[in-house]
């Protein structure tokens, strides 16, 4: 059933917007990492590695996103600790506030496995990222990064979550977001990692699973997006009408396009690779605008 | 502990002279309006951070041709209920139930983060962008605590707006309603008593809730509804992208054990993979380093 609110728009704007694509790019590259390095060969690990030193710069940028989205920025920190007896707080039903903490801890994994991936690669000399570096290959390393992952999952999906804890028409009337946007993150790691890892030569062999990957999570969010404009009954034009539909073009454009490029048809061939990441990034930026944005206006 | 307080709003009474939003803004210290013709008598428009009670005019057809628009006016308020959106959404515990239970935004705590602005089914809250919080009706918070009535109760001259505890604003609710329907008024109702757990601002309205902007009881439903189905389904869809990357990912055979020698970690041996991209051996580092990799010998081996 569709509930009649009467809602004012919180005027999530840009900033949350940037913050929702980044977090679902830093926990899916976490997620792909995690899964190349466990159920990959070895010559995977190269491209895993890429996904761990994409992750945390990721991450970096999205608490400094929402501090400056906040009306009191120097006050992000009451999201955390009580502003009147400093002790920690955590709402479990607010998914704010779970994603405060996630984002927290989960900056803790990702750091990890940055250095991580800094020493394996040997990109930095020093004895002690030497041996943190060879962290993943034993069981405690397997155990860190699945729970990273888990974490990594949760920061991609709740942003979707988020806006359905609300009453805000669109928003709270479908239960498909936190779905949709980790589909669309993961998606949208995949295509980073196979852009920022075309010069690896090693990372090559790499690619086409990357490619299958990204198929599978691209049919998850046009499925997800389907059941999404379903669940909204009459709500429905909301979303899509008036200018909306554009976007919902290039979201169309950023998911349906790749898929045939990744899957490869004779005629998609000529589709460079290059242009069906990219296409894939604007598409994740798109569906998140068109949901923010449209729910709002 | 000091008793829960109401109001019970009588819009049979309201003659829509505004007095309630002058004194609430006196009282209150809320900045005047700019001025704008927005085609109605309304010029407040809506309740916000700088407009705590609205006068709404609600234009209603009616079946006499002299007068086809009939004019209902209730003055609207933070309805401050009893299981309240905003408060239960609220990351930083900054809106919290005071002693006479009322729902309170404590501008020292609250760091702007909007999110109960998108909670509270009523639109009630608004923005301040120069105090960087949100803002709502206090309940005259700091008259309570000095036994006074709030500012726009005081204020009303037709007693549409009154105040007292709450219970007592519901028996004087049900009294009124019970009058009204001796009178006729058949389409008369109370709304407040049952949506959200009870609100401490009841109102007696003469049509259906969605009228006056009120969703109606099957509505007034909470955010965290949304909790499970939203986890829920990202869950499933955690593990429906996890098989994903399981069928991508899974080792096909590669020859994995041997390290490469130029220390990036791949093999140096072309990968068998279906996907169909070679895999080269690399005979430069490929942007890793020339230095034996920490992985060297730790290959997991073909599947």
């Amino acid at each position: 059933m569709i509930n009649e609110h009467f809602v004012a728009p919180p005027n999530w704007e840009w900033y949350i917007l940037l913050y929702f694509f980044f977090a679902g790019l830093a926990g899916g590259a976490f997620v792909i990492g995690t899964m190349l390095r466990l159920w990959g060969s070895a010559a995977d690990w190269v491209t895993s590695r890429i996904a761990f030193l994409i992750s945390l710069p990721l991450l970096l940028i999205c608490p400094i996103l929402l501090t400056v989205d906040l009306g009191k920025p120097l006050d992000f920190w009451h999201m955390l600790f009580d502003a009147n007896t400093g002790t920690p707080i955590l709402k479990v039903w607010s998914p704010m506030s779970l994603g405060a903490w996630a984002l927290l801890i989960f900056g803790f994994f990702a750091f990890v496995m940055f250095l991580v991936a800094l020493g394996e690669g040997g990109y930095v000399r020093s004895r002690a990222l030497s041996g943190v570096g060879r962290l993943p290959g034993s069981v405690l390393g397997a155990a860190f990064m699945v729970i990273g992952a888990i974490l990594g999952i949760f920061v991609a999906a709740y942003t979707g979550v988020l806006l359905a804890v609300s009453n805000q028409p669109v928003w709270s009337d479908t239960w498909t977001l936190g779905g949709l946007f980790l589909a669309s993150g993961l998606s949208g790691a995949a295509a980073t990692i196979m852009l920022l890892s075309r010069r690896q030569r090693e990372a090559n062999v790499t690619e086409p699973k990357l490619m299958e990957a990204d198929r599978y999570f691209i049919i998850i969010e046009l499925v997800l997006i389907a059941i999404f404009l379903v669940t909204l009954g009459g709500l429905v034009t909301k979303t899509l009408g008036g200018a909306w539909i554009l976007l919902w073009l290039v979201v169309l454009v950023g998911t349906l396009v790749p898929l045939l490029v990744e899957w490869r048809p004779r005629w998609a061939r000529q589709v460079s690779p290059v242009l069906a990441s990219v296409l894939v990034l604007v598409g994740v930026f798109a569906l998140r605008a068109v949901i923010i944005f449209s729910a709002q206006a | 502990m000091a008793q829960p307080v109401g109001f019970f709003t009588d819009t049979t009474l309201c003659i829509g002279c505004k007095a309630c939003e002058v004194a609430c803004k006196e009282w209150n210290h809320l900045p005047n309006n700019p001025l704008e013709f927005r085609g109605s008598y309304d010029n407040t428009g809506q309740l916000d951070h700088a407009n705590w009670r609205h006068v709404r005019f609600v234009e209603q057809p009616t079946k006499s041709p002299d007068k086809p628009i009939a004019w209902s006016m209730m003055s609207d308020v933070c309805k401050h209920c009893a299981n309240a959106s905003c408060l239960e959404v609220c990351p930083t515990d900054a809106i919290v139930r005071t002693e006479f239970d009322t729902v309170f935004i404590q501008q020292d705590v609250c760091n702007g983060c909007r999110d109960c602005i998108s909670a509270c089914p009523y639109g009630v809250i608004g923005f301040n962008t120069n105090t960087g919080t949100a803002q709502k009706c206090t309940f005259c918070y700091d008259r309570l605590q000095n036994n006074l009535k709030p500012a726009c109760a005081t204020a009303c001259p037709t007693e549409s707006i009154k105040f007292g505890p709450l219970d007592e604003m519901r028996q004087t609710a049900a009294r009124r309603i019970d009058a009204l329907h001796q009178q006729g008024m058949s389409e008369a109702r109370i709304y407040g008593d049952k949506e959200y757990g009870g609100l401490h601002a009841l109102f007696l309205l003469t049509d259906k809730p969605e009228a006056y902007a009120l969703p109606s009881t099957e509505s007034a439903v909470l955010p965290s509804r949304n909790n499970i189905p939203g986890y829920f389904t990202a869950a499933i869809t955690a593990i429906l992208a996890g098989v994903a990357g399981l069928i991508a990912f899974r080792r096909r055979g590669e020859t994995t054990a041997s390290p490469s020698p130029s220390g990036g970690g791949a093999p140096s041996s072309p990968s068998p993979s279906p996907g169909g991209a070679p895999s080269s051996p690399s005979p430069s580092p490929g942007g890793a380093p020339s230095s034996p990799s920490p992985l060297a010998g730790e290959g997991r081996g073909g599947g």
